[in-house]
């Protein structure tokens, strides 16, 4: 019915003012491409073509060292493969997008659940778990090594003398619930919305077959949460393996390297003057982030249509 | 709602936001205010003297705040309006009309999302074009690296919006520039609000691209001061000083969240679920 409406409406308006000859079609005429020229440009010029000289430059010598850039094949990365520093980045990078990644959707999802109604007790506290996210992540990492720290503020509350950032096996956590306490409140607003976008009819119908809190959340809110859980999933994802702050902040990578994440070796090794190595760096993450992407959006979506 | 849980919740909520929440805040405070001998070891209690003017001013005059704060708007603003001004273009005609080579252009220019940008070739490239350590080559940077990210929800934002609006303008005989200005942009005001606290709070407290492309020097940004201030305590702790600092660095961003809270929110929620 509307269908048909929709068509006779539009057959009219073509018939009605005499069309003037020409060859572009009218969404052209009427939507010049010169309007996306200078973002084209722009994107192209600082984005693209940086990424593509990625794929030359960590194949040359590079380096504050030599006046000229010369060729030298494979040689940056037998170099990192070799001084273990390449797996170590691929390692430390992946767990920790991993971990930021599930306690950064954890915590955001249980906030969510916790402030769902909508009182205005339930608003301001949603603002006050936003604040993390309004502070920059240098500062937070400050905040948090103040806290940490062998002589900060957590040990001195609790009387112990934990080394929080000093172990080189469980630190790299640490250092991930502290990504993950920065950005949750960025997590919840998402699943709010997601929560907010169920229908009440829906939850009505499970609770009259009498299912309780816990069956009607995996049976029903779970799966509607689909594409809330895809965003943030992928964003905290592909977003905690370019992170830098924090970690410099904290850790500064150590100790022994531990935390010594794709963007730490790169600053640590470009301000060694090793430009062509920190380059090199740069390429192996550019790949490591479209293996991980790439399936993972493919399979998210995935998951939307089954669910 | 059982009743453990109608008062449970609400306590939980109370407590959750006073450990995760107070406690880091509480700390900037105090520590913000005592002078270094107490500040030493970070910790909890109250100052013993209190001395919050002469931390402030002291954080203000070592660590550049002035000039950094100046410095930061003169990047910031400007990419600001470059995303949201360029974005909008490109999210009209990618919104708007449909072939297979404007399908390739969009495609191309959403790839930001995923992709890291390389940031050790950007520097390579600036020194060509003479922009290293300049505010145009971090402001290209900038608009670069976030297009994608407006681009991307003003197409989706463009493509709700019905047509016969634009069609209307153009029967009265509007050029294609005057319906962008009068119709198009006005109605993507939801979106832009998003767009400029999202690009604001990434550029606002990036430090990483802006280590590589400004450095240090003059035209230093408020993080990298924060962290030429915080760097300097591997003497003697300063924590008096890099709190205060952190205070004044996140009051902007604060003050741009609560004046448009209700926007931003709403903002952020539509475009992601979809």
């Amino acid at each position: 019915m509307t269908h048909t409406v929709v068509r006779a409406h539009k057959a009219a308006r073509v018939t009605g003012p005499p069309k003037k000859p020409g060859r572009l079609p009218r969404a052209a005429v009427h939507h010049p491409w010169w309007f996306a020229l200078p973002a084209i440009v722009v994107f192209a010029g600082f984005f693209l073509v940086p990424n593509l000289l990625n794929f030359y430059y960590p194949f040359t010598n590079w380096s504050s060292y030599h006046p000229d850039i010369a060729f030298t094949g494979l040689d940056n990365f037998r170099t990192i493969a070799d001084d273990g520093s390449l797996l170590r980045a691929i390692r430390t990078t992946l767990l920790y997008a991993l971990l930021a990644a599930f306690f950064q959707n954890g915590f955001g999802l249980v906030l969510a659940l916790l402030l769902e109604d909508d009182t205005r007790f339930n608003r301001f506290f949603r603002a006050v778990f936003f604040l993390p996210v309004l502070i920059s992540a240098l500062a937070t990492g400050y905040v948090f090594q103040a806290l940490l720290d062998q002589d900060g503020a957590v040990n001195s509350v609790l009387g112990t003398d934990f080394p929080w950032l000093g172990s080189t096996s469980w630190t790299l956590v640490v250092v991930t619930l502290i990504h993950g306490w920065k950005w949750m409140g960025l997590s919840m607003l998402i699943y709010l919305a997601g929560l907010k976008g169920i229908p009440g009819d829906m939850l009505e119908a499970a609770r009259m077959d009498g299912a309780g809190p816990w069956r009607t959340f995996w049976s029903v809110r779970w799966p509607m949460l689909a594409p809330a859980v895809t965003f943030n999933v992928t964003t905290a994802l592909i977003g905690s393996m370019n992170t830098f702050d924090i970690v410099q902040a904290t850790t500064g990578g150590g100790p022994a390297a531990s935390t010594e994440v794709f963007n730490i070796y790169m600053f640590r090794v470009f301000g060694q003057g090793l430009y062509a190595q920190a380059s090199a760096m740069s390429l192996v993450l550019f790949l490591v982030v479209v293996a991980v992407a790439i399936p993972l959006v493919v399979g998210l979506r995935r998951r939307e249509q089954l669910l | 709602m059982t009743p453990v849980w109608r008062y449970g919740r609400p306590v939980l909520v109370l407590l959750l936001a006073g450990l995760a929440v107070g406690v880091p805040l509480w700390l900037v405070a105090v520590t913000s205010a005592k002078p270094q001998a107490e500040a030493i070891k970070p910790n909890l209690d109250l100052p013993g003297r209190w001395q919050p003017g002469s931390n402030y001013a002291d954080a203000v005059s070592q660590g550049e705040m002035l000039r950094g704060f100046l410095n930061s708007l003169l990047v910031v603003v400007p990419s600001v309006i470059l995303v949201l001004l360029l974005g909008a273009g490109a999210a009209w005609v990618f919104a708007r009309r449909k072939s297979k080579l404007v399908s390739a252009a969009y495609a191309l220019c959403i790839s930001g999302l995923l992709l890291p940008p390389a940031v050790i070739t950007i520097v390579m490239e600036l020194r060509q074009l003479g922009l290293s350590n300049t505010r145009p080559g971090m402001i290209a940077v900038y608009t670069g690296m976030y297009l994608s990210t407006s681009i991307f929800f003003m197409t989706g934002f463009i493509r709700a919006i019905p047509m016969e609006l634009e069609e209307a303008a153009r029967i009265d005989g509007a050029a294609p520039w005057r319906i962008f200005a009068r119709i198009v942009l006005p109605l993507l005001r939801p979106v832009i609000a998003t767009a400029t606290i999202m690009v604001m709070l990434y550029a606002w407290s990036d430090i990483f691209y802006a280590f590589f492309v400004l450095g240090g020097g003059d035209r230093a940004t408020l993080p990298l001061n924060l962290y030429q201030v915080a760097s300097a305590q591997l003497y003697l702790n300063n924590w008096h000083l890099v709190f205060a600092y952190v205070v004044v660095m996140s009051l902007p961003m604060v003050a741009v969240f609560l004046v448009g809270q209700r926007k931003i929110v709403s903002g952020i929620t539509s475009g992601a679920v979809k």
